[in-house]
Parts: structure tokens; C-alpha cells; sequence
């Protein structure tokens, strides 16, 4: 009850964002260009193109009206038709999806498998030289262009070393597809050589998307933790003789990982955006390459489209992180 | 004048933050003496097909590009783009995004409930989207980008202005001035404003590092300066098509780019330690 209670609430504010957002792109798209038909219809387009265009869009009719038709269109599923693909552009990002969805988790379990034990590390050795190593480490992290990190990576480790592929999702045939991510296909047809195949490609990508958000969950883990090692309930504990392991990895850890938990958000929004640009170096064929050769291509519809599709994943992968939240942490829906 | 003398002291005190200020001077250093430093000052947009994906050498200390031009004197001169684009960006946000946060901040209205609504629009997607979108309309150039990245940074500062005047405004001091009925503008410029400065610095030096990383993806997406400027991300960009022989050709600019990020978020962490020693080096930057 409490749950459906925050996830009514939390919808409550989302539609209204999302339709803001929505009116806030439509505002970008068709009010600030002198002649958003030519600039819909392509560069290439013709004179009776672009008039087509022009009586499509309804640009004649009063603005709010044109808002109202584009709320509609919206409300189907229609973000426009892609010049480049000559799809719709709502089908061309669906489909795209689960590559992006499939890197962005991939990113996300190898930020929160080695962020938090390093920052419990650096916590727990503060000022020494591991600390001062993982700082350096975070530091780097939030200062490095991820599209520079991931040329550098596939000009050593794809280039030169040949340890992993340069780019792309799979060489060969995709698994038969049952989900769309290739990591679950592979494993449910039992091809175990597709399998590799998947995870090696996935592996640069995933490295370079995690590196800002692992600092992040470094500096966030290790600050939570100085934070609960200050509290009387560890020196109770140490005065009961509970071996120090287990306090830390244990007790001290439940209590600081709330405040990491609550990051997610903060690291979903990391990825999201990183997602652009990596996907763009390594051909990875999500929404954000895809995004990409919009722009490339003037492809409008497909980038106003882009935005407003980020807009409802960015939201609702925020309403799962909070319901996420509530469930590990009762007092935060009383709130 | 103390309070300067006394935060650049706290600033030297801490190794960290001494070397992200050294840095920052150094780009500024970098960005008005680019002519006289540049060791091929003339090659910077000029075409030189016969010294085109030199590697680096004693004459081209970063090698040099496709177009035959220096790595070393382009990647100064980008210093200059970097710089404008970010002081003026997170400047305009700062003059959008302070006086909101100020006004929605000091009182429930339907103004101020409405501008922080329209914040929480602009903070729904990831910045790079919404930048994308307007730089793409606008078309590639240097203005379009310092547009697009103050329309959609202004939310930051604006939420946490909004934020601590909240707080604010429940102290004693606050609650005497109004009693004492001094007029609702001096308040807020004078006794609000200067106990939000603080925050203020640190996320405007934060900002800085983060606008310089989303302008230079937006020039490596191909929507910044157009060629031939000296872009940072457009030059790594160009570079791709060259590997893994030309190897050094993405090197310096982003090497650039590292740097100068780096010595923005150092400064901001030095700047939180100094001016806010409640939190000590907990929140990342964003």
C-alpha cells in the first residue's frame, strides 16, 4: 500500500515533467527555427517537400494547437518518421533499446561490484596509500573525457594487444532473439561461445561508461562509511568483541549504503549521458549511436525524438530507483 | 578583501587544491599568450598537406593533423574556446539560474512554485540530451554551444540556491531583519545572498569542470565549433579515423581536456573544504 501509495505520487510529478519536457523540445523544434519545415524535411528536400512538410505539421495553425496535435501524435507513439531509416522514429529507439539498456546495466553491476568494496578500502585505510591511490583513481574519473578513455582503451587493448574487439555488439550472428539483450539470448540458447562473444564485446564499453560513475560510488561509499565508523553503536560492538570483519563488512556497511543507494539516481543520469558518446566510439547500436547519426544526417525528428524518449527512460528508471529506495528504507516513504 | 586573502590561504594549505588553481592559471596563461607560445602560431588554420600525421618530434611537439597543422599550437589555441565557452556559459547560468533560486527560495508563490517546475523539466533529461537538441537546432558554432549549455545548466544553480535560502530563512538573524522591518530586497542582497556565496563558488568551479567535459562531447559529436577551429573534443574526433597509426593524434587534446577538468574539481573540493567544513569531500561533482 505504501509503495503504490509513492509510485501514484511520484507518476503524479512525472507526467507533468514529461509534458513540460515535451513542450520544451517542441518549443526547440518548431519556434526557434525561421523555417522548422525545411530543417524537418531535410536538407536534401525539395521545394513541394518541404511545402508538404509545412502542411503536415499544420505550421499555419495557431502554436498551441500545434502543441495539442503534438501531445496527441505523442500519446500513439508517434515521435515522427526518421528521414535516414524512413521509420517511425519511436519503433527505430524501441528497438534500440536493449543495447542500451543491456551496456548501461553492464556499467552499473561493474561500478557497484568494485565501487563500494574500494571505498569501504579507502574508508578504512584513510590516509594511506591506498587511500591516496583511489583518489587519484576518482579524481581521474570525474576529469576524463569518456570519449577520449574509450579511444585510448581501444588503441591498446583492441588495436594493440587484441584482447577485445574494437567495436560493435557480436561478430557473427546475434542469439536468436528472445529479449533483445544478447547477454540473457545467449545464456537461454546455451551457446556458450555466443556468450563470449557478447561479453567481450561488451567489456570495453561497459568499462568506459563505468569509470565517472565508479569514482562517484567510491567517493560516496567511503564518505558513508567514515561517516557510520563514528557511530556509538560500532564502539559498542567493538567493546562486545565482535571481530572487526564482521562489523565492518556487516553492520557499518548496511548503515552507509543508504546514502549510495540514493546516488543511483545521480549515476543512472551518468550513464545515460555517457551512453551518447560511447555508444557513438564503439558502434554500439543503442539509442545513443543512434542519436548520433541523427545528428550526423540533420535527421531532426529522429533527435527531437531522441530527447523526448530519454526523457521517459531517464524518468522511469528515477520512479524505480525511488520505489527501490522506499523498499530498503521504510522511513524515506513516510516522507 | 580578508575574506579573499584568507580563502586563498585555506586554498595553499591543501596540496590538491593548490594544484587544481595552478592549473586553472596556467590555461588562463595558456589561452591569452596562445600566439607567442605556439611553436607554428601560423599552422594552427592553415592547410600544410606535406607535413600532414607527422608524429611527434622535436619540430611538432605533439605531432601534427590531417590538415599538416601542429597538435601543440592547435591544442593552445583551443585553450581560448575551451575558456570562453565555459566562463561564459556557467556565467550566464549563474545570472539565470542565482536570482530564481533566490526569488523561489524566499517565498511560496505561484511564481517561484512555477520556476522551480520548470527547473525540474530542464533536470529531466541528462544536460548532453537537452544541449544536443538545441545545439542541433541552432546549428554548429561556438555561440550556439555556450547556448545550448546555459539553457540547460541553470537548474543546478537554482535548485541549490532555492534550496539553502529555505534554510535560511528560519534563522535567528533573518527573522530579526524582517522584524526589524528592513525592506525585503536588503535582506535577501544582504543578508541572504552573502551566506549563499559559498555554495555558490563551489559548484560554479565544479560546473566549470563539468561544462567544459559536455562542451567538449558536444564538439566530438560534431556540434561545436566548425572546423577548422581548434576544438579540444572535435579534434579527438577527427583523430579517429587515423588509428592506431596516427596514435598521438588524439593525445594532447585530451590529455587538455583531463588537465583543465581535473583542475576545476580540484579547486571545488578545495573551495568546499575551506568554505564549508561542515561537509568535508563527501558529494561528488557533477
Amino acid at each position: 500500500m505504501r509503495i503504490a501509495a509513492l509510485v501514484i505520487k511520484r507518476l503524479a510529478w512525472l507526467l507533468p515533467t514529461l509534458a513540460g519536457l515535451v513542450a520544451v523540445v517542441f518549443f526547440i523544434s518548431r519556434v526557434i527555427p525561421a523555417d522548422p519545415a525545411a530543417l524537418l524535411a531535410g536538407e536534401t528536400a525539395s521545394r513541394a517537400q518541404i511545402e508538404l512538410m509545412r502542411q503536415k505539421l499544420g505550421l499555419d495553425r495557431p502554436v498551441i494547437v500545434q502543441l495539442a496535435e503534438y501531445y496527441r501524435a505523442l500519446l500513439s507513439g508517434d515521435l515522427g518518421t526518421s528521414l535516414f531509416t524512413t521509420r517511425p522514429v519511436w519503433d527505430d529507439l524501441s528497438a534500440r533499446l536493449p543495447a542500451t539498456i543491456e551496456l548501461t546495466v553492464a556499467a552499473m553491476i561493474i561500478t557497484v561490484v568494485l565501487g563500494i568494496p574500494l571505498g569501504v578500502l579507502a574508508a578504512l585505510y584513510r590516509n594511506s596509500w591506498i587511500d591516496h591511490l583511489l583518489r587519484v583513481l576518482t579524481v581521474a574519473g570525474l576529469a576524463v573525457a569518456s570519449f577520449w578513455l574509450a579511444l585510448l582503451l581501444q588503441l591498446f587493448f583492441a588495436m594493440d594487444l587484441r584482447w577485445f574487439p574494437l567495436q560493435a555488439r557480436i561478430t557473427g550472428f546475434p542469439p536468436p532473439p528472445i529479449t533483445g539483450f544478447y547477454v540473457i539470448d545467449a545464456i537461454a540458447e546455451g551457446n556458450l561461445a555466443r556468450l563470449g562473444n557478447v561479453l567481450s564485446h561488451l567489456t570495453l564499453p561497459a568499462l568506459t561508461l563505468a569509470f565517472p560513475a565508479l569514482a562517484t560510488v567510491v567517493r560516496f561509499t567511503r564518505a558513508g562509511v567514515l561517516e557510520t565508523l563514528q557511530r556509538s553503536f560500532v564502539t559498542y560492538q567493538r567493546a562486545m568483541g565482535i571481530p572487526a570483519g564482521l562489523i565492518v563488512w556487516k553492520y557499518v556497511l548496511r548503515n552507509s549504503l543508504l546514502s549510495t543507494v540514493t546516488q543511483i539516481g545521480l549515476l543512472f543520469a551518468i550513464l545515460l549521458a555517457g551512453a551518447v558518446v560511447i555508444e557513438t566510439v564503439f558502434q554500439w547500436p543503442g539509442i545513443g549511436a543512434y542519436a548520433f547519426e541523427a545528428i550526423l544526417q540533420s535527421d531532426y525528428a529522429a533527435v527531437m525524438g531522441f530527447t523526448v524518449y530519454a526523457g521517459i527512460v531517464f524518468g522511469i528508471v528515477n520512479l524505480m530507483v525511488d520505489v527501490g529506495h522506499a523498499v530498503l528504507d521504510p522511513r524515506e516513504a513516510a516522507a | 578583501m580578508k575574506a579573499a586573502r584568507d580563502l586563498l590561504r585555506g586554498l595553499l594549505r591543501d596540496p590538491a587544491a593548490a594544484a587544481g588553481l595552478l592549473i586553472i592559471l596556467l590555461l588562463v596563461a595558456v589561452g591569452i599568450l596562445a600566439p607567442l607560445i605556439a611553436t607554428h602560431p601560423e599552422a594552427v588554420w592553415d592547410m600544410n598537406p606535406r607535413e600532414r600525421l607527422l608524429p611527434p618530434s622535436h619540430v611538432y611537439l605533439f605531432g601534427t593533423d590531417r590538415m599538416g597543422a601542429d597538435i601543440y599550437s592547435r591544442v593552445l589555441f583551443g585553450a581560448r574556446i575551451t575558456l570562453t565557452i565555459a566562463l561564459v556559459a556557467v556565467g550566464a547560468a549563474l545570472v539565470i539560474g542565482v536570482p530564481i533560486g533566490l526569488v523561489s527560495g524566499w517565498r511560496q508563490s505561484w511564481l517561484g512554485e512555477a520556476l522551480m517546475r520548470v527547473s525540474d523539466i530542464f533536470l529531466a533529461v541528462p544536460q548532453i540530451v537537452l544541449a544536443i537538441a538545441i545545439a542541433q537546432t541552432l546549428g554548429p558554432s561556438i555561440e550556439n554551444v555556450i547556448l545550448a549549455l546555459s539553457i540547460t545548466y541553470w537548474p543546478w544553480f537554482t535548485r541549490l540556491v532555492h534550496a539553502e535560502v529555505r534554510s535560511l530563512k528560519n534563522e535567528t538573524f533573518i527573522e530579526a531583519a524582517i522584524a526589524l522591518g528592513v525592506p525585503t530586497w536588503r535582506i535577501i542582497l544582504g543578508h541572504v545572498l552573502p551566506n549563499v556565496m559559498s555554495p555558490i563558488i563551489v559548484r560554479t568551479s565544479i560546473g566549470m569542470g563539468f561544462t567544459i567535459l559536455t562542451a567538449s562531447a558536444l564538439g566530438f559529436l560534431g556540434l561545436g565549433a566548425p572546423p577548422p577551429a581548434p576544438e579540444w573534443g572535435r579534434m579527438i574526433s577527427e583523430s579517429r579515423e587515423f588509428l592506431p597509426d596516427a596514435w598521438w593524434y588524439a593525445l594532447a587534446p585530451g590529455l587538455a581536456i583531463f588537465l583543465v577538468v581535473m583542475g576545476f574539481n580540484l579547486l571545488g573540493d578545495g573551495l568546499r573544504d575551506v568554505l564549508d567544513p561542515r561537509i568535508r569531500r563527501a558529494g561528488a561533482g557533477k
